[in-house]
């Protein structure tokens, strides 16, 4: 378990900077005289102080920059609700031909057919997998995703005159996009206790609902990894309110051929193309979050959604419910077409298969686990999980004063990305873990022992977990002073009198 | 229930991992895992998808699919009004490309994410050296929703709820800003254009603005490329309202257009695909977002990385900063639900200012006027055609007008695309008090052969 990340001491890129030094071709075909066109007015006086740097310095720095930042191929990334599986390099290869990076959304739709089929089918293909009647694929991300799912919720209670209802219902455990969404479209966010089992307290839910209640947002399986199993009641509940249901697609991995949200009485989906269909993460984005409802719904989709009339395939505007627009042209199409290329590769059988190893992935690893000294799998005695488990660290932190921060900071040590940490807040030092299918059992087994040492390491009080990491590029970060006003720094420019 | 089959992305779906994990966790199938889910909603037939593909296969599927699209390497494409057609420079892809960049994720842990949070930070940095502003997140996901995210925080700033916008914005920029302030109950209130200068008719405006003006939102250069001379005045009447002065900007014309900061802007929004990213049909883009002072600071969306040290002072470190205004920990009390951002695009857009410098920004801006000055010259003279359409200065793109020439656009582009030409937007449908209008966009991958050939065509069509 040798890990070592390297250490460039690699500059900011404009402390490379030397003046006359470029990065780009110059063109000698014309005259510069045409800057003077520009009115006086309105013309740069000073150029901006970007640095000037030859291209091999660029690339250097940044392939320098690469080496000190940890992906999915360089080793195991089991951050829970993020499922970090292995990005097919197939899909970025097809990405790379001008026939999808040079098409411009405005362009004549005789010239786009290509790209219109491949995004109907992913339409199509995704409204199936979810069970759901139709699509649009323009929200670029699962939060976005899930901002539009709200507004169709308002429009569709708008339209019905029920303008009473401004309440979202949310479980505790929910991810912080969903009371941040529904916040975003002008709604009070109700939230509802977990019972022991970790699923939704259905007294606790029916006591929430009511005439003001627009819609109930959660995952299933939950963010313990828990399928909810009185998902049939809990619609139930909510319907009978009038209220609708919002599946957060965050953890479709664990479920894709075994259930559908459709069949569970879900009204809108989102779905992340970023994770269970494989698009690259890209450091933070872009992903891709598109948004499958009931035919009830369909009516006040964003525009435009990709239809075929028999012959051709065309952007259609002509919705007179619809919500509008939640951003510019048609959706993030390159990413679309990177999860189409990914179904295509595994097919119904492969995506059955998906969740399967995915589920016994995580339940391998959280059997191993939860028998490691100081650690515990709380909540849901028994039952399985799902694509995803949440560990808790809080014996060790008790016994040891070695938290869940420590752990993963010592996991860095192994070559391991830690588990998201703190989340959900209903568990203690919480450690929700997604090892997805990509993973091999030689790459479980490892990361198993790398926790078991860390055990032993706590328990015989060594200092290791408190001074992690130190195989990382830079040990631990001072975080306070990132946000302390007098030494906040946020741009290369700002100095600050006490730094 | 049949055993999962093997695959080359499921490391452990062959039959003997499958049976030793099982037998490890004391089970002896992987139903038993699915057992919770009760019946009634258990999926009993397959999806109903395709049967798999090999690699292979699916190479030649897609790209027999991908062919029938033609590019701007396949036509002569004049579109823009909103996603424009630039180069980009071979390295940048060679570089975002890496799996250590692809690969990863929101840089949670930063020990081990130094080099996503470095280039961000870089970012950052950038855009604030571009527009002059004090800061700048790390990206939104595109000019449209930053511009709604910039109509919230005007109101969430001022307490005031209504925002103001000039008539000839981008269409579809105004429908996303629809969508952001419609819940909150922000009224948006249009300010007339000059239809022949295209300039803010300032009286109309200072008519609109009062003490519940939350901002002002001002396209420079235009969506419709010309370029807003009167932003002094327009600022100081904004501010003297008390309302706050938001500035939409293209960012390669800031190389050699005054950037927003000398007309004391107080939000920038924009698109940051021209730097360094491909057009992709439209989607992924980069939304640009920056402020100026700390009050503003702290009520911006998106994710912020700070410059730090290491605990031991030893060495410079970065993170992620002032995350109590996110959701991930403030939830439903943050001041933006964004999560997965455009971090990718961002790092493209570091490369290209990095790799253009002051001087490559000016040269490509110089590019960008000599085109549109030479398509404006060759247009003109066509008969019937007005170019541009607006009396003033453009960079980029500007409108022409077709009236004269008693064709409609529609049929004119139709005209142009038999003769592999993409003609520019039909501004129509938008604009109708335009008339049969078009935007056209001429950017450094242009020739003044290119802009000859379009002439050569269009005067062919209209002599018809």
């Amino acid at each position: 378990m040798v890990f070592a990340q390297a250490r460039w001491d690699e500059p900011l890129i404009i402390q490379l900077s030397r003046v006359g030094k470029i990065g780009f071709h110059e063109s000698h075909s014309y005259d510069r005289t045409v800057l003077d066109l520009i009115p006086s007015r309105l013309r740069r006086k000073q150029p901006p102080s970007l640095p000037e740097v030859s291209e091999i310095e660029v690339v250097r720095h940044y392939t320098r920059l690469s080496q000190q930042n940890f992906g999915v191929d360089l080793g195991i990334y089991p951050l829970g609700s993020c499922t970090m599986k292995y990005n097919p390099k197939i899909c970025d290869a097809i990405a790379a031909s001008h026939k999808i990076q040079e098409l411009h959304p405005y362009q004549d739709e005789r010239t786009a057919q290509g790209i219109l089929q491949i995004l109907y089918e992913a339409s199509d293909f995704l409204a199936k997998i979810v069970g759901m009647d139709k699509i649009t694929l323009q929200p670029a991300a699962g939060a976005h995703g899930e901002y539009t799912g709200v507004l169709l919720m308002r429009a569709y209670h708008l339209d019905r005159g029920e303008k009473s209802r401004d309440e979202v219902i949310v479980p505790d455990s929910a991810h912080g996009t969903n009371p941040a969404s529904a916040a975003m479209a002008g709604y009070k966010v109700v939230e509802v206790p977990s019972n022991s089992e970790g699923c939704v307290d259905k007294e606790a839910l029916k006591s929430a609902v009511g005439p003001r209640t627009v819609g109930l947002m959660i995952t299933n399986p939950n963010t313990l990894g828990i399928f909810e199993r009185d998902i049939l009641e809990i619609a139930k509940i909510v319907h009978d309110a009038g209220g609708l249901l919002y599946y957060d697609g965050a953890n479709l991995n664990a479920i894709m051929g075994k259930a559908k949200p459709g069949d569970m009485g879900f009204d809108i989906v989102h779905i992340n193309l970023h994770k269970t269909f494989a698009t690259p993460h890209g450091g933070g984005g872009p992903g891709a979050g598109p948004v499958g409802v009931t035919r009830r719904l369909a009516d006040y989709l964003p525009v435009p959604i990709v239809e075929f009339d028999g012959s051709k395939y065309y952007l259609d505007y002509n919705r007179s419910k619809s919500i509008g627009k939640v951003r510019a042209f048609h959706g993030s199409a390159a990413v679309v077409l990177r999860a189409y290329v990914y179904m295509l590769l595994h097919g119904k059988e492969g995506l059955q298969t998906v969740s399967e190893v995915a589920v016994l992935n995580a339940n391998y690893m959280a059997q191993k686990l939860r028998k490691i000294k100081g650690f515990s799998l709380p909540f849901g005695e028994g039952a399985p999980r799902k694509h995803e488990f949440v560990l808790s660290a809080s014996l060790l932190a008790k016994e040891t004063g070695v938290s869940a921060l420590q752990v993963g900071k010592r996991l860095l040590d192994f070559g391991v990305h830690p588990p998201t940490i703190y989340f959900p807040m209903i568990v203690e030092e919480a450690m929700m873990t997604e090892p997805t299918e990509t993973v091999s059992k030689q790459e479980l087994d490892k990361m198993i022992q790398a926790f078991e040492r860390i055990s032993e390491e706590a328990y015989a009080k060594s200092d290791q977990p408190a001074t992690s990491p130190h195989a990382t590029t830079v040990t631990r970060i001072d975080e306070a002073r990132a946000n302390r006003p007098k030494t906040m720094q946020l741009t290369w420019r700002s100095t600050n009198p006490t730094s | 229930m049949k055993l999962a089959k093997t695959h080359p992305y499921i490391p452990n779906s062959d039959e003997s991992a499958i049976r030793q994990m099982l037998s490890e966790i004391g089970l002896q199938s992987i139903a038993e895992l699915f057992e919770d889910i009760p019946a009634a909603i258990r999926s009993k037939a397959d999806l109903p998808v395709p049967s798999k593909m090999t690699e292979l296969e699916t190479r030649r599927h897609v790209e027999g699919l991908l062919a029938k699209n033609l590019s701007t390497r396949d036509v002569l494409s004049f579109l823009g009004a909103g996603v424009w057609s630039h180069h980009v420079p071979a390295a940048i892809d060679a570089i975002i490309t890496r799996g250590e960049f692809l690969t990863s994720y929101t840089p949670y842990q930063p020990e081990i994410s130094q080099g996503m949070l470095q280039a961000m930070f870089e970012y950052q940095s950038l855009i604030c050296e571009l527009t002059g502003m004090d800061y700048a997140n790390s990206s939104l996901y595109d000019w449209s929703t930053a511009l709604g995210e910039a109509a919230r925080m005007a109101a969430r700033v001022t307490g005031r709820y209504e925002f103001l916008f000039p008539k000839f914005i981008h269409p579809e920029r105004l429908a996303t800003l629809r969508t952001f302030c419609d819940p909150v109950d922000i009224k948006l209130v249009e300010v007339t254009q000059d239809k022949r200068s295209g300039s803010v008719d300032v009286s109309d405006l200072k008519n609109k603005l009062s003490s519940r003006t939350a901002g002002f939102y001002l396209e420079y250069p235009s969506f419709l490329g010309f370029v807003e001379q009167a932003v002094d005045e327009i600022e100081a009447a904004v501010h003297q309202v008390g309302s706050l002065f938001v500035a939409g900007c293209e960012p390669i014309s800031l190389g050699a257009l005054k950037p927003p900061s000398d007309f004391n802007t107080d939000i920038v929004v924009g698109e940051g695909q021209p730097l360094g990213s491909h057009m992709n049909y439209g989607g992924p883009l980069l939304g640009i977002f920056a402020c100026r002072g700390e009050t503003l600071l702290r009520q911006m969306p998106g994710r912020i990385i700070g410059k730090t040290t290491t605990q031991d002072g030893k060495r410079d470190a970065y993170c992620m900063a002032l995350q109590t205004r996110e959701q991930h920990i403030r939830r439903e009390k943050a001041t933006s639900n964004i999560c997965t951002n455009e971090a990718l695009l961002a790092l493209a857009a570091s490369m290209y200012l990095s790799l253009l410098g002051p001087k490559g920004m000016s040269e490509v801006c110089s590019a960008i006027l000599d085109r549109t000055r030479y398509a404006i010259d060759s247009l003109r003279k066509l008969p019937g055609v007005v170019a541009p359409a607006f009396d003033a200065f453009h960079f980029m793109e500007f409108t022409v007008n077709f009236d004269k020439t008693g064709k409609k656009v529609s049929e004119i582009n139709d005209g142009l695309l038999k003769a592999g030409i993409q003609g520019g937007l039909d501004l129509s449908s938008y604009f109708p008090e335009l008339g049969q209008a078009a935007l056209y966009c001429f950017t450094e991958v242009h020739t003044h052969r290119d802009i000859d050939m379009l002439a050569d065509k269009l005067r062919m069509i209209l002599e018809a």
